[in-house]
């Protein structure tokens, strides 16, 4: 490389310094005002965090700091300054210098971010031979030696590769070697490894730490994962709504958080529910095998115990089965071997063959609430209908026990002539949750009902489910990928891998070792809320 | 229908027999053939859909044709020529080879109730009329394909400049515009420059065939250009909207680069299934074209045919045209399939 | 830590939007609406009143032949009562006119409702069923379009002959491919919703789901395509009209009124007004489906949820 840092500057100066950066947004026929006067200073060689809700801005913010506005926002008004540049004042053509040869940018979806049409070694080398970084051959060289220390496997050949034909972690891998390829000052991370599983993730964020440590590269990693940025960032600024609620180094955040909101985001991990164990079984799942449409068998041999007013979660990584076991369960997916027994009866394999009551018995609740309510019905129609259907309530009668289920989920009768898109996110899965109540079932599966929640509405969310339990005697059966969800709330756990159950105990005696081998890797990937997790990883690993 | 999964099963099956022979077919080599399979059996459905029709033929059709008085044994003789006294699988298969063979049958016309015979075969009447249609819609596509790709294109590129919505406005003006309506304009404006009818005959030389379907390509040029630049612009758009042109942009590519690298490789497919569908066009536009203009084409013998029930006429042009239609859309698909770099560079 | 004081579930406001009645939100959205979706609407309307009181409004009947023949614009030398003047057989321009919106319309609509009725519920039905039946008409309407609708119709005609009920059945099924094709396809997307399957684990029977569950979600595109479809209708109609093969004399109607003008066409060279009998009812023909075009134009702009904004 012709260019180091050294040349351009010492360690410890400011690179990047934003003030008062205001961002508009065009939504609703109207612009609104996405970011309201954020600062951002980062020195050389530093790597902020960058964390907050969906919604929160962070992902503007982030693109805002190398000058450049996503289609739909205008940055306003404010100061960016790039090593010594003023990005507001630059001109297209001159932003076009610095990006891709000292600002390097990172997106979350890295299989739709690379261009179908071209070689992986001829996208992770364009800009550096675009902007004369450095000759092409120097440039190909380099590359290869980065996807070697990306630990990208065969990093010769990996490169002639088209992006279809490589993994999505390995093309995050290569993403972040494109990067780095014309030695950036500066590299923003748009939520890198959201899209991954977490024993993918785990070896991403190796790889991405090594490297901007080991290049001294200032990078802005933007994430909604705290125990994420805890590994990767030296200081931590967390947004909401558009502003800055705090800002600290990563120790004094996690140590001693003073907002109250970044207080709130640690706090599902103060959430804990001591197990009790029960022979009472409500649901008894035996033996099933399940394939989608002649193809490859998803689920092999699984058999599950669900004791009665108890908290059972399944859980494995993407691919693992533990959707398709909800799936046969509810009847949608025959199985093709195995039987399902629910309260000592044989529960028919196929949906149209379950009589009404055996319906209403199991109810769902889903991961989206967005798509689980018909967004043309108010919430008053989304929680009467199983009334009316399972119970025949109408008009007083009817009423009246939508606002209890509604005082149930702690909202009140104004929200009985809302439509979906009048709520918010945790509304949204607390009407769900009402509309479930509404049958008043047995059993109720709940599918990643929280991953798509911001951390501290998924609180709200798991202790409404936790007291409901408790005074309804309702069984959960909590299906998710989520390590932290699952010691907060579940009795019983069981791990999948590949179809198949790995283990299936006591929530104390999952959560302890000895483990097998792959329950071992799931658990050690989850992040942990330690800046020094990663460490300890690598070490226990190795 | 279910032939359409036999058909591709079988494909598949001979790709996995030459598999095991160590001769590995290349994927967008089967996936054309998968094509090309597809494209015939629809062809094949459609001529028993068009041959088909004429069961539906009412009963005194022989009398209709030959006229009122017409002798009892005219008309079974007419019956008999046409086939109605034998099973429908074999006449279909005696059309389809005839067919095959370039033989469209005897039109209609020229029957009399006597029984006298003077019609013409349908070959006769469609070859010069063929060509005459092709001269129309290739003059009009030489001038249309390049302008309005061209039109789409900037336009994309400038979006929302003034540019674009006043392109943008006037095309969506002249796609409502019904053909006939456009042709009359342009009748009104440029009648003293142009001839209003386009009488040509085998002997008019190139020049002023040109000169005397200036009017009718100038019509199909108009109606093309607005709905090829509609759906050029908004391939491209589209196109510009995906996350690796904005990663381009984030990389410090130019402009100009990133438009000739990035999404120019990936343009091939939608673009040419945009030429291929408005040439489609093209060629049934040319019908109603034709006969504003006294052009004799193929679209104008159609429309005589079936005013004058010449049904073998009729079917052949029908035949021609839906030919033409499919294998346009045949083509846009293969070279979008020989673009495509999923297809081309497998796993 | 206070737990109440940072989160409660009826107080999480989000980004919620505003609560607007549905006639609050038509009339905003009016408000907004660009001149060109304006012009729309007032030139639908006009055509609307004209075709529905077509009877009160024509001054002459609609086949009533006079025996002196006028051209266009004689009224304003005070010869005759024809503004318009009257055609190759001596009938009121303006009145044919004014009956060819009814009939014309008319006839158009009901094909298109028609063809909605068949294209629409085969399509829900086929995104429901998305098996043996969906295959079966999927591939089924994949060849029939393969044909062009115009060949195609004019081939149907020449067997079946040219009546009015004839054309708008041809018309209706051959049109009702694109609807089932488009009905389909944005159902489909409805269809896999999480809430659609909550109905069919809740045991809703196949009615409720197609009437209230998918129905209401795919309106907004159905509408849109109705605009689309009507003018396509529209056009096909008035193109086979104005071939001698679509609605036949006496009734009025605008396709063939531009064919009978068309005879004094080689001589507009010399006059440019004899080229008005075939321009007026092509133009009447073309502004309508100019009109229906920009009020879908902004309707679909409005309901996509595309934003053309950079």
């Amino acid at each position: 490389m012709s260019t180091n840092t050294e040349q351009r500057g010492e360690k410890g100066d400011i690179l990047l310094d934003m003030r008062d950066v205001r961002i508009d947004g065009f939504s609703d026929e109207r612009w609104h005002e996405i970011i309201k006067g954020v600062d951002l200073t980062l020195k050389r060689g530093e790597v902020l965090g960058l964390i907050g809700e969906s919604g929160a801005g962070k992902s503007t913010l982030g693109k805002a700091a190398m000058g450049y506005a996503q289609p739909g926002c205008k940055i306003k008004s404010g100061s960016i300054m790039f090593d010594g540049i003023d990005l507001m004042a630059a001109t297209e053509a001159e932003k076009r210098e610095l990006w891709g040869s000292r600002i390097a940018y990172v997106a979350q979806s890295a299989a739709a971010s690379f261009n179908p049409a071209h070689r992986l070694l001829d996208q992770t080398i364009e800009a550096t031979v675009g902007h004369n970084v450095s000759s092409e051959e120097d440039a190909r060289k380099d590359a290869v030696e980065l996807y070697d220390s990306l630990s990208l496997p065969h990093p010769n050949s990996i490169g002639e590769r088209y992006p279809h034909q490589v993994s999505g972690g390995q093309l995050q891998r290569v993403m972040t070697a494109m990067a780095m390829s014309p030695r950036p000052d500066l590299i923003i991370f748009d939520e890198p490894t959201t899209a991954l599983d977490v024993t993918t993730q785990v070896e991403v964020l190796l790889a991405m730490r090594e490297i901007v440590e080991r290049f001294n590269t200032a990078a802005i990693y933007i994430t909604h994962d705290l125990a994420v940025v805890a590994q990767m960032a030296d200081r931590i600024k967390v947004l909401r709504y558009g502003e800055e609620v705090e800002d600290a180094t990563t120790e004094s955040m996690l140590s001693a958080p003073k907002e109250d909101y970044t207080k709130s985001l640690w706090s599902v991990r103060a959430l804990e529910k001591s197990e009790s164990p029960s022979d009472d079984i409500v649901l008894d799942i035996k033996n099933i095998d399940a394939a989608y449409a002649r193809s490859v068998k998803v689920l092999k041999d699984v058999s599950i115990k669900v004791p009665r007013g108890r908290t059972v979660s399944i859980v494995g990584e993407s691919g693992s089965g533990k959707s398709t076991t909800a799936r046969v369960l509810t009847g949608l997916l025959p199985p093709e071997a195995g039987t399902i027994k629910f309260n000592g009866e044989v529960l028919p394999a196929e949906l149209k063959n379950r009589s009404k009551d055996q319906l209403r018995r199991i109810q769902m609740i889903y991961q989206m609430a967005d798509t689980a309510m018909n967004p043309k019905q108010t919430v008053g129609e989304i929680i009467g209908r199983p009334l009316d259907f399972y119970h025949e309530l109408s008009g007083a009668d009817r009423d009246k026990r939508v606002s209890e289920l509604l005082d149930l989920i702690e909202l009140d009768d104004s929200f009985i002539d809302r439509l979906p898109s009048e709520l918010s996110g945790g509304q949204k899965q607390r009407i769900c949750i009402a509309r479930a109540l509404a049958a008043e079932p047995e059993v109720i599966i709940c599918d990643e009902v929280t991953s798509a929640l911001d951390q501290i509405v998924q609180e709200g969310i798991l202790k409404l489910l936790l007291r409901l339990q408790k005074e309804l005697g309702i069984t959960y059966l909590f299906i998710t990928h989520d390590i932290a969800v699952v010691s907060a709330i579940s009795d019983e756990i069981v791990v999948m891998f590949q179809g198949e159950v790995v283990e299936q105990g006591l929530k104390s005696q999952i959560l302890q070792p000895p483990y097998p081998d792959y329950t071992q890797l799931l658990l050690s990937s989850v992040p942990e809320m330690d800046p020094n997790w990663l460490d300890k990883f690598v070490e226990a690993r190795d | 229908m279910f032939a359409y999964h036999l058909i591709s099963r079988s494909l598949k099956r001979l790709c996995e027999f030459r598999e095991l022979g160590g001769d590995r077919l290349h994927p967008v080599f089967i996936t054309i053939l998968q094509r090309l399979g597809l494209g015939l059996l629809t062809l094949f459905l459609v001529s028993i859909i068009i041959f088909s029709s004429i069961a539906f033929l009412p009963g005194d059709f022989g009398e209709q044709v030959l006229g009122q008085n017409a002798l009892p044994e005219t008309v079974a003789a007419f019956r008999r020529e046409l086939g109605l006294d034998q099973p429908a699988w074999w006449r279909y298969i005696q059309w389809v080879t005839a067919v095959l063979q370039g033989d469209f049958g005897t039109s209609f016309s020229g029957r009399a109730s006597s029984g006298a015979n003077e019609a013409r075969t349908v070959v006769e009447l469609i070859g010069p009329r063929l060509w005459n249609t092709l001269f129309l819609a290739g003059m009009t596509a030489i001038i249309a394909v390049p302008l309005s790709l061209f039109l789409g294109i900037t336009a994309a590129l400038k979006r929302n400049s003034f540019y674009d919505r006043s392109v943008n406005a006037v095309t969506l003006t002249t796609i409502s515009f019904p053909e006939f309506f456009l042709a009359y304009l342009l009748i009104v404006f440029l009648a003293g420059f142009f001839p209003t009818l386009s009488t040509v005959n085998d002997n008019t030389e190139f020049g002023e065939r040109v000169y005397k379907i200036a009017l009718p390509a100038l019509t199909m040029t108009l109606v093309i250009v607005a709905h090829m630049m509609r759906m050029t612009r908004a391939s491209i758009i589209n196109l510009l909207a995906s996350p690796y042109v904005e990663m381009a942009q984030l990389k410090g590519v130019s402009r100009s680069k990133v438009i000739l690298k990035h999404v120019l490789p990936n343009a091939w497919a939608p673009i040419a299934t945009v030429i291929a569908f408005n040439l489609a066009y093209l060629v049934v536009g040319v019908v109603v074209v034709e006969v504003v203009f006294v052009y004799p084409g193929i679209g104008q013998l159609m429309v005589d045919s079936v005013s004058a029930r010449d049904i073998p006429v009729a079917q052949a042009c029908a035949l021609i045209f839906a030919a033409t239609y499919i294998i346009l859309n045949l083509l846009a698909d293969v070279i979008g399939i020989v673009t495509n770099p999923r297809l081309l560079h497998p796993r | 830590m206070n737990e109440e004081k940072t989160y409660s579930a009826a107080g999480e406001v989000g980004q919620v939007r505003v609560r607007r009645s549905r006639w609050e939100r038509i009339r905003i959205e009016l408000k907004k609406a660009p001149v060109s979706a304006w012009f729309g609407m007032i030139v639908i309307a006009i055509y609307a009143f004209v075709a529905i009181f077509a009877q009160f409004l024509a001054p002459f009947g609609e086949a009533q032949i006079f025996p002196k023949a006028d051209l266009p614009w004689a009224m304003l030398g005070g010869e005759t009562q024809h503004f318009f003047g009257t055609d190759q057989i001596g009938r009121d321009t303006l009145s044919r006119m004014i009956f060819g919106a009814q009939n014309t319309i008319g006839i158009a609509l009901t094909t298109t409702v028609l063809s909605f009725l068949i294209g629409g519920s085969l399509g829900l039905i086929a995104a429901i069923n998305q098996s043996w039946l969906d295959q079966l008409l999927s591939r089924g309407v994949d060849v029939i379009m393969s044909i062009p609708s115009l060949i195609f119709a004019l081939m149907l005609l020449s067997i079946f002959g040219s009546s009015i009920p004839t054309l708008i059945f041809i018309i209706a099924a051959l049109d009702s491919t694109r609807v089932f094709r488009l009905t389909r396809s944005v159902a489909i997307n409805v269809v896999v919703m999480d809430y659609v399957e909550a109905a069919r684990l809740r045991g809703e029977g196949l009615g409720w789901v197609m009437r209230r569950e998918i129905l209401p979600n795919i309106l907004p595109p159905l509408v849109a395509e109705f605009g689309l479809r009507f003018s396509f209708v529209f056009l096909i109609i008035a193109a086979l009209s104005f071939l001698g093969l679509g609605i036949q004399p006496p009734t009025a109607d605008w396709g063939s009124m531009v064919r009978d003008g068309s005879r004094f066409i080689q001589f507009v060279a010399y006059d440019w007004t004899l080229a008005l009998p075939s321009l007026l009812p092509a133009g009447a023909v073309a502004l309508l489906t100019v009109a229906v075009n920009f009020v879908v134009d902004w309707f679909l702009h409005k309901t996509s949820g595309l934003r053309d904004e950079h």
